[in-house]
């Protein structure tokens, strides 16, 4: 029986990735309130019993909109990492396989899309879509995978010049073999790792374009999106935006903890049982 | 001994390793060893991979590579114990009294900077020579080293040189400061045979003319018996034995040395080339795609069944590419393959399952030759499931008797390469190859990354194989020694082209053209005075000059 | 000097090549997308002539071809086109605007780019002790956040709490003197600043550990040098084309950060226009400042590839 050392911040950033993800789940068992319930006639009121991180700008209660906002952004991020990960990783692992103009044409078309900061990329195209979750998600997976599909073909590039993928090319081997059982086992590690720095970045992405009101659209709020509501408080000294924002960083270097633990860990693990 | 430049007692060094999931732990790599080096003398450290030789000889200069450390037992430098001395006075030790050479030249060098700059950069810092007198000894040192222009070559950059060449300037860069000892850490390993000589000779001439003692390290007896006066054997951080090299070569008294002095000496005697042809190649030429330049040039060799075809050159010969020709990962320009009786055709993916399966290959590097991520059970009982249609407990039982015939243990059939020894991985290998039954495997230099007692074992097990299977091999290799003990016709390649071809009797007795005069005369004989022997009755210069 | 001007003429032909597709696909790619410009302006109540009529106003029932060409022409003779919200000409507010835009990134640029090479040959210098630890932890930490979170907890801090320095940059007036200018963007710069430091911190220790572990590294401490002279004459030459690269990287980021900290302290720059006009859906606007920040992106890659050309010693002495 092996026994998996795990160092104590790698602990915590599971704790809290796993305490944000049952938040997220179970929002509307949790929640006090409903999230655009208005609950009382003052606006950015203290903390109290009842409303236990205080009211927000219109008299909503604060923590409940939080519970939702962060369900909001999980979600999306979530959705969006999937859709950049199976894009990015099917079309690299086939660039690399496949070789020829197949790669020069996906390679160079990606090349171009990462000329473009993605966020103005993101801006330009928002100014002329409208702006609904759907709509998001997609220019966020998409702008994303372009990262994935970078890693996958090089990663698969490396293993499909290993002399056991040869070994598998001259005994007959048909593409199918080579893909899923010489290069998929051996890519996976390396993969996994970078799926979570990339659901780190669709997090920190659907924040900022919520938070400069080209995400999710009111009532409705993810967390970026209720640091813009109550970032005018912040001038009269009312702390009610950094709540989300500190909720943003917490989730954000929580997960970066787990996946630095899963990448340290595979790039030791060279080969054998695993 | 009084006069005892280096005084080693006792040396205990410890690394600290870090095992997958599990504590950085503290592990002794080198375990208690004497020895003492005298003015103007030379000590060759001998030993296989994993010996400690290399951390021996740096720990005279008080340096670990990595987590390397010394733990324990003295080391004593003219007199002082450098175990016990402040860094600055080690500072003044290195690259001063001691100096050190790299089997790579090529990385060792900074490539920013011209390689005179970094000749005599030791000697200037620490005040020895002004900048003008050291660039004169630089000059003297690379023409007493044999290099061409040694008036400018300096001023050129590492990139600039060859392989060989540069591991003479690095032998420049030790000798410049007037030190009192040279570390020689493989510095002719990575060179091709031909070169090797030369740089040998080089080493050997500068050594005795300015009078400085040496540690040279290398695992090739036969090259350490050329320079060295005294030998001491490693294995697994224990000294072995300690002699002179007389002693060492002509009289070694432990079994392990024994081992060491007679390996590549196994028997083979050769067989005529007659009965069936199980591969006829040719006037094959080819190139690789996108380039200009033919890599081989009408290149016609014969195998016949059961027989052993060396094809033998140095890099850059073209002996590999012949084999992805073969292969069908290289469609030829010119030239057929003709296999088993019928024509092979060029390309790989037009080829029959028959054709593939009768045709089989072996790599030299074993670790990357199998999937990290496949059991010994996957990677050899694929072919049996890919061209028999073996499953479940017949495939299993199958794996076994393969196993069995490679020479190892039930045990292993569930093993990850990772948790198998390198000689282990070829027989593995070798196994894989022989599941598909085939008429004919290529083996692409399968015993270079090996240490010689373990290739040895490889050798012994190809050739025990052949015979129970009839199989025909087409083995590649730049190493003489290997071709003497397997093969039954040869074919030297040289350029691209085959320079000399025939059975091995024939190719190996004179008179020989002047490349295949050089190639033979170059490997090193495990013999005193063969170094200046063969210089002194050789026709042609290598081409590393 | 041939093989390198010859580099040189392709790498910068590559870059043009490359900003030629990238005004195809900024202009292009929005005609493709879903969604009309007129309708969208006007709203979803309004009716099919009012959108009719809009759509031939803008020109919007020309052939694209044309349409493009038409914008790629002005663009090239330095015409950015009227803004439609507006009908004013966009080079007019780009003038003023990119002029903040850089002269606030070039103050960030100037106080982070030092600190991060300092900062990261320091964790080299004790690589594994505290100080690479604490390092390595505040990295972790300031990539986590978005650059929104650090303006407004860096905000509240400094300039509502302490205030110490003005909270925002409304104040800001390009013809004030100086410090008055400074000190309206004080925090912006010091957000941009740990934006990009933490970035630049780590690929700058990688850099340089890479550097350090090479083979001739060993050569040199093995002569006897001091650890300073190693770094001095050997470690640096060689770090030089990598730390370019890092900071160029990071200066490219910056240009990103800018469009959010902008946003944040309401400073009169090209993020904050260009986000107003995605939200007015303004696209005249839109794709003239995506065009600015693309040419700036790509220059400044262009810039990295140019000194590694330039720094490589293969090139520079050839065979």
């Amino acid at each position: 029986m092996m026994v998996i050392r795990i160092p104590f911040v790698t602990l915590f950033g599971l704790f809290f990735t796993a305490l944000f993800f049952l938040v997220a789940i179970f929002a509307p068992l949790i929640a006090p309130y409903s999230y655009d319930e208005v609950v009382s006639n003052g606006f950015w009121e203290p903390a109290t019993s009842e409303f236990l991180l205080g009211t927000d700008g219109i008299g909503r209660d604060l923590l409940s909109r939080m519970i939702y906002g962060l369900r909001t952004t999980i979600w999306i991020a979530t959705l969006a990492t999937l859709l950049s990960f199976t894009t990015g990783s099917v079309l690299g692992f086939l660039a690399a396989v496949m070789g020829g103009w197949v790669d020069q044409a996906l390679s160079r078309f990606v090349d171009l899309m990462m000329s473009i900061p993605s966020l103005i990329f993101a801006l330009v195209i928002l100014s002329i879509t409208p702006i609904t979750i759907t709509i998001l998600i997609v220019v966020m997976g998409l702008l994303d995978a372009t990262r994935v599909y970078r890693l996958a073909r090089a990663v698969a590039v490396d293993i499909n010049v290993m002399d056991y993928v040869e070994a598998a090319k001259l005994r007959g081997e048909r593409n199918g073999w080579i893909v899923f059982r010489e290069i998929l086992p051996n890519a996976l590690s390396p993969l996994v790792a970078e799926m979570g720095l990339r659901f780190i970045f669709a997090i920190l992405f659907i924040s900022t374009l919520s938070f400069l009101g080209l995400g999710i659209q009111p009532p409705q709020a993810d967390l970026g999106g209720l640091v813009k509501e109550n970032a005018e408080g912040l001038t009269y000294g009312i702390g009610a935006a950094l709540y989300p924002a500190m909720t943003i960083a917490v989730l954000a270097i929580s997960v970066n903890l787990v996946a630095d633990w899963v990448l340290s860990r595979t790039s030791s693990l060279k080969g054998g049982r695993g | 001994m009084v006069d005892s430049l280096i005084k080693v007692r006792g040396l205990t060094i410890g690394a600290t390793v870090y095992p997958a999931n599990e504590k950085p732990k503290d592990i002794e790599i080198v375990h208690g060893i004497d020895f003492d080096v005298a003015h103007g003398k030379v000590l060759g450290l001998i030993g296989e991979s994993g010996a400690g030789k290399s951390t021996v000889g740096l720990s005279t200069m008080a340096y670990g590579r990595g987590g390397v450390r010394i733990t324990g037992g003295e080391i004593w430098v003219n007199g002082r114990d450098i175990l016990h001395t402040p860094i600055k006075d080690i500072r003044n030790l290195r690259g001063n009294e001691v100096t050190y050479v790299s089997q790579s030249a090529a990385a060792s060098f900074n490539p920013a900077k011209p390689i005179m700059e970094q000749v005599i950069e030791a000697s200037v810092h620490h005040g020895k020579y002004s900048k003008a007198d050291a660039e004169d000894r630089a000059t003297d040192l690379f023409n007493q080293l044999g290099l061409p222009d040694p008036e400018t070559i300096g001023k050129r950059y590492p990139h600039q040189v060859s392989g060989g060449q540069l591991q003479r300037c690095m032998t420049a860069l030790a000798l410049c400061p007037g030190p009192d000892l040279v570390i020689f850490d493989e510095p002719t390993t990575a060179l091709d045979v031909t070169t090797q000589i030369d740089v040998l000779a080089a080493i050997k001439r500068a050594i005795k003319e300015t009078g400085v003692a040496a540690l040279y390290i290398t695992h090739d007896l036969a090259v350490v018996a050329q320079v060295s006066d005294d030998i001491m054997v490693l294995k697994m951080g224990d000294m072995i034995e300690y002699g002179s090299t007389n002693q060492i070569i002509n009289t070694p008294r432990e079994d392990y040395t024994r081992a060491l002095v007679s390996v590549r000496s196994i028997q083979h005697s050769e067989q005529s080339p007659e009965g069936d042809a199980v591969l006829t190649c040719t006037n094959i030429t080819a190139r690789y795609r996108g380039t200009k330049f033919d890599v081989l040039h009408d290149v016609s060799v014969e195998l016949f069944s059961g027989q052993t075809l060396a094809v033998v050159g140095e890099s850059g010969s073209g002996k590999s590419t012949l084999a992805r020709v073969i292969t069908g990962l290289l469609p030829p320009r010119d030239g057929t393959i003709m296999f088993d009786g019928r024509k092979l055709s060029a390309d790989l993916a037009s080829r029959t399952r028959e054709d593939v399966r009768e045709l089989q290959m072996i790599y030299q590097m074993a670790d990357v030759a199998m999937n990290p991520r496949q059991t010994v059970n996957t990677i050899i009982g694929r072919p049996l499931e890919f061209y028999f249609g073996l499953r479940g407990a017949k495939k299993r039982d199958r794996v076994l008797e393969l196993l069995d015939e490679i020479e190892m243990g039930k045990d292993y059939i569930d093993r990850y390469p990772a948790e198998l020894s390198g000689g282990q991985k070829q027989r593995v290998c070798i196994a894989r190859a022989l599941a598909a039954k085939p008429k004919l495997i290529i083996c692409d230099e399968v015993t270079s990354a090996l240490d010689p007692l373990v290739a040895d074992g490889i050798l012994k097990l190809l050739l025990n194989l052949q015979k129970i299977e009839n199989v025909a091999y087409l083995f590649i290799t730049h190493d003489l020694a290997t071709v003497k003990a397997i093969a039954d016709s040869i074919a030297v390649m040289y350029q691209g082209r085959v320079k000399r071809y025939g059975s091995k009797s024939k190719v190996l007795t004179p008179p020989f053209d002047d490349y295949t005069d050089l190639l033979l005369s170059s490997v090193p004989k495990m013999q005193l005075g063969w170094l200046e022997n063969v210089l002194a009755h050789r026709k042609m210069e290598s081409a590393g000059n | 000097m041939g093989p390198i001007t010859g580099l040189l003429a392709q790498r910068i032909a590559l870059g043009l090549l490359l900003l030629f597709l990238v005004s195809i696909l900024i202009f292009v790619g929005t005609m493709l997308l879903p969604g009309d410009v007129a309708q969208q302006i006007l709203g979803q109540s309004a009716t099919p002539e009012a959108v009719a009529n809009l759509r031939a106003e803008l020109g919007l029932n020309d052939p694209p071809l044309t349409r493009y060409l038409e914008w790629l022409g002005g663009l090239l003779s330095g015409d950015l086109g009227t803004a439609l919200t507006s009908g004013q000409s966009i080079n007019e507010t780009v003038g003023r605007r990119l002029g903040n835009t850089l002269f606030l990134a070039f103050w960030a640029a100037i106080i982070a780019v030092p600190l991060a090479i300092f900062l990261g040959l320091l964790a080299v210098r004790y690589l594994d002790r505290w100080p690479d630890k604490m390092i390595s932890a505040t990295t972790l930490t300031t990539i986590s956040m978005p650059e929104f979170v650090i303006g407004y907890i860096l905000m509240f801090i400094l300039g509502v709490q302490l205030n110490w320095f003005s909270p925002t940059a409304v104040g800001f007036r390009p013809d004030a003197d100086l410090l008055t200018r400074l000190d309206s963007i004080a925090i912006p710069i010091m957000v941009l600043t740990l934006v990009v430091l933490a970035h630049m911190m780590r690929m700058t220790r990688a850099a340089i550990l890479n550097v350090m572990q090479s083979a001739y590294i060993e050569t040199a401490e093995l002569k006897g040098l001091s650890t300073f002279t190693i770094i001095r004459k050997h470690a640096f030459p060689n770090s030089v084309s990598p730390i370019v690269n890092v900071v160029m990287l990071n200066l490219a980021y910056l240009v990103v950060g800018v469009v959010v900290v902008e946003v944040v302290f309401v400073y009169p720059g090209m993020g904050q226009y260009l986000v107003d006009h995605v939200t007015k859906r303004d696209l005249p606007v839109v794709q003239a400042c995506g065009m600015i920040f693309a040419t700036i992106y790509i220059g400044l890659n262009l810039v990295a590839d140019v000194v590694s050309i330039l720094t490589n010693p293969r090139l520079r002495h050839p065979k």
